[in-house]
């Protein structure tokens, strides 16, 4: 690492960053196809099924004991399924609005990923800040970006010319927006309470005084509800509603502009539970554990707190996977009056009652 | 045609939270969970490795059978090649100068007899209009091949696949009748 000192900041900036974003882009892609066989497996098992548990590659023959057992939990399965999406056909069906058809996957997946940067993973490794881009307006930034989101489900509904990708555009629009309101003013009380927009600042702010969960469960609970319909999950996945709209915004799609679509969904997924553990769970720290909480210079606590950080944003996403099962899904109007009339006054009094908490309790 | 109007209790505040309906969901996934993982009751039969009882009766594959004495039961009536819906079944004739019957006091045997599998529809018509019991569906459900060719069943795995199924051996107690005829004088 003698060359380092060589370099000038600025390099050392760039050299680093590309560092962190190869890093982070390959975790969250891993995430992606792990979450996709976490969500089969858990699927299977709460309807009483095995889930995949047949892909083997030539060598797993060699492993005695452990082999089977992996073949078993499908742990080779999201392989497959990638090579699969890559080599299946990419049919472009003649009706299409090419244009439109071919840039909706990109922009759905780009949003996704673009927010995982404000995002820190964990405290610092070496001398090297665990965050992407360590941003002053850090949530303003995520919540510019996930609006973008709602344009690649809207123009691939539109570039697709037929009418179930059309209807579930039109309803994602409509939700999507409607539940950016209620998401966006429920994170409010927590830059009150905590006096920054900084995520860092926020877990640093909760590393002392404890969990936002506890002083904001009203945000929380608006936070996650909104999340599931900004990531078009079940109780709210109404943009794909397989039952009613085929496969809703992504039926005339196939092959890796398919896989696109899911990669950009579960991207989101990931991203907000990144944005819930970050607000509401105290990032990568732990309560009572006082080496787990403060930044160090070890190399191996860095690596602990990344490794809190992801096991805390993993048991959101098992939530994201249970939740499914749980609810059937909501009518529109149900949808729609859910999210005016319920979380945005709930949302409103929150800010108002932590306002006024807060200037008096705090002076 | 009277309508009857359902009386509805309108929603509890505490049932307008959604709260008991994500509650008893919680509940029940939870429990299928538990059950699955922990306690191994999953609905999935794993087929190749475990499968399911053929129950009697079950109308399979049909193959030709042999008599305990191991001898062909089939005597080339060729009844069931013209029942045949489907026309899967093919048998050739040992003709004039053929081979004669493996087993004593029956008339011929067919020379080639042969079941198209892609063809057969599990009918079980051959069973019925078969005269000397020679044909029978069996339990066999997946038959599987890489060509069509592989799929049509010569005689000999007919009868490989057939085993022996006993009977009545009608041509055995003929023969030993026309012989105690020759023995008792009339």
């Amino acid at each position: 690492m003698e060359f380092l000192q060589y370099l000038s900041p600025s390099t050392q900036f760039v050299l680093f960053s590309a560092l962190k974003i190869f890093a982070v882009f390959g975790v969250v892609m891993t995430a992606v196809a792990y979450a996709v066989l976490v969500e089969r497996k858990v699927s299977a098992w709460i309807q009483n099924r095995v889930g995949p548990n047949r892909t083997a590659p030539f060598f797993i023959n060699y492993l005695p004991v452990i082999g089977p057992f992996l073949v078993r939990l499908g742990i080779f399965q999201p392989m497959a399924d990638g090579l699969k999406f890559l080599l299946k056909e990419d049919f472009t069906p003649n009706y299409v609005r090419k244009v439109y058809f071919w840039i909706a996957p990109a922009i759905t997946v780009i949003p996704a990923l673009m927010t995982v940067a404000v995002i820190p993973f964990g405290s610092t490794l070496g001398t090297e800040k665990m965050v992407i881009a360590d941003l002053n307006v850090g949530i303003l930034y995520t919540f510019g970006i996930v609006s973008l989101g709602v344009y690649g489900i809207v123009l691939a509904g539109y570039g697709s010319n037929s009418k179930y990708p059309f209807l579930g555009s039109i309803r994602s629009s409509a939700q999507m927006i409607s539940y950016e309101i209620p998401m966006g003013m429920s994170v409010i009380p927590i830059f009150l309470v905590a006096g920054s927009l900084n995520l860092g600042d926020i877990i640093r702010y909760q590393a002392e005084h404890g969990w936002m969960i506890l002083k904001q469960p009203v945000a929380f609970v608006i936070f996650l509800i909104a999340a599931f319909a900004e990531t078009n999950r079940l109780p709210f996945d109404l943009p794909e509603s397989e039952s009613e709209l085929v496969g809703g915004y992504h039926t005339e799609y196939s092959s890796m502009k398919l896989a696109l679509f899911f990669l950009g969904e579960y991207a989101n997924m990931i991203a907000s539970s990144a944005m819930m553990v970050t607000l509401f769970c105290g990032g990568w720290t732990l309560p009572f554990v006082t080496a787990l909480s403060t930044p160090s210079s070890s190399i191996l606590i860095g690596l602990l707190h990344i490794g809190v950080f992801f096991a805390k944003m993993a048991l959101f996403m098992i939530l994201f996977i249970w939740v499914r099962w749980m609810l059937p899904r909501f009518r529109y109007d149900q949808l729609m009056d859910i999210g005016w009339r319920r979380f945005i006054p709930a949302a409103l009094i929150n800010i108002v009652v932590t306002a006024l908490v807060v200037a008096f309790l705090h002076d | 045609m009277s309508t009857k109007v359902v009386a509805r209790a309108p929603l509890t505040f505490y049932e307008r939270t959604y709260l008991p309906t994500i509650l008893s969901g919680l509940k029940v996934t939870a429990k299928h969970f538990t059950d699955t993982v922990f306690r191994g009751k999953t609905v999935t039969m794993e087929y190749p490795e475990e499968r399911w009882v053929v129950p009697e009766g079950y109308r399979g594959a049909p193959y030709l059978v042999k008599d305990q004495e191991g001898a062909i039961k089939c005597v080339s009536c060729q009844l069931c090649e013209f029942v045949c819906p489907p026309k899967a079944i093919r048998i050739t004739p040992p003709g004039a100068d053929g081979a004669p019957a493996d087993r004593t006091n029956a008339e011929k045997m067919p020379k080639e007899f042969e079941i198209n599998m892609l063809r057969c529809i599990f009918c079980g018509m051959c069973q019925e209009v078969c005269p000397e019991e020679a044909i029978f569906l069996q339990k066999d459900y997946s038959l599987t091949g890489e060509s069509r060719a592989e799929m049509i069943f010569d005689k000999a795995k007919l009868l490989k696949l057939g085993g022996t199924h006993g009977g009545v051996q009608k041509w055995k107690h003929k023969l030993e009748g026309a012989k105690a005829q020759e023995v008792f004088p009339v």
